[in-house]
């Protein structure tokens, strides 16, 4: 089953990446971006018989390594 | 004092901290492998910079679940003093020994300077020789990734256990840490993590030695 984590930085960590980001853009002439955040998307393939058992597979994967609590939240998404 | 340093696939340091201990302690340190699931007979162990793993995933997070870092953190968890510096203080962290997360830089540039420390906490296994305010180190930063962050709960905490053991000097933070935090111990004052490199301070050719004092603190605690 194909899995989907995106990861974010936590709304009050700040994110200098997103922001030079957003520099760069406002250098191309994209205006009226307020804010960027930059984050990553992670997809993995995992064996489940059902989207409930690959969502608690991923789960446990985010909380042991995956994403770091302190800094980071996550959200999972099953495909099919 | 006998000392063990854990080598990681990325681990570049880990012979300045071998050259820091044999100039401290005296005795040859054992370099042990990421993939040994246990420690030589030591009392003290350290936790290299570098670039484990290339820094993948976040830094210091897959070091951080290597096989031997379960002997680590049972041997910290003795009492036994450990310190990690620049990428072993990331491993640290990632490991729940330590808390909060390092964060890339603020100015989102590789610092590579000197920095003057001053030690905030003289109650640590590494800092036991030193005045707080007073001792000031100069020593060497070199890192990416080095932004220590802490929600302002845990800060309270860290401040009220006294568990800052150095700052970077006023106008000096490279990196954007909190409350210019340079470097954190855990509950027990034995586990030390740090992002500046004592073991590149440990030779007056290579500019100073102030670095050796963090060496000499854990002869004088022992």
């Amino acid at each position: 089953m194909k899995a989907r984590v995106a990861i974010r930085l936590r709304p009050d960590v700040l994110d200098p990446q997103g922001k030079a980001i957003g520099q760069a853009l406002g250098t191309l002439g994209f205006s009226g971006v307020d804010s960027v955040r930059q984050g990553k998307l992670i997809e993995l393939d995992v064996e489940a018989s059902d989207a409930a058992t690959a969502k608690d597979k991923v789960k446990a994967m985010c909380e042991r390594l995956l994403a770091n609590p302190v800094i980071e939240d996550y959200e999972i998404e099953i495909e099919g | 004092m006998r000392a063990a340093i854990v080598v990681f696939p990325g681990s570049n340091r880990e012979r300045d901290m071998a050259l820091a201990c044999r100039r401290a302690f005296g005795k040859e340190p054992e370099l042990v492998w990421h993939r040994d699931t246990s420690l030589p007979d030591v009392d003290f162990v350290a936790l290299p910079g570098g670039f484990s793993y290339g820094d993948y995933l976040r830094p210091g997070a897959i070091a951080a679940r290597a096989p031997i870092m379960r002997a680590v953190i049972d041997h910290a968890s003795r009492g036994a003093p450990v310190l990690g510096v620049c990428n072993g203080f990331q491993i640290m962290i990632e490991a729940g020994m330590l808390p909060g997360a390092l964060l890339r830089n603020a100015t989102l540039n590789f610092v590579c300077r000197n920095t003057t420390l001053i030690c905030a906490s003289s109650n640590s296994a590494f800092t036991y020789g030193m005045e707080v305010d007073k001792t000031k180190l100069t020593v060497p930063v070199a890192h990416h990734d080095g932004g220590y962050f802490v929600t302002p709960d845990m800060l309270q905490v860290l401040e009220a256990e006294d568990r800052v053991a150095f700052r970077y000097a006023p106008g000096e933070n490279p990196n954007g840490s909190t409350a210019d935090i340079a470097g954190v111990m855990n509950g027990g004052r034995n586990v030390v993590g740090l992002m500046p490199h004592p073991e590149n301070a440990t030779d007056p050719l290579a500019g100073g030695t102030d670095g050796l004092e963090l060496f000499q603190s854990l002869l004088e605690a022992a």
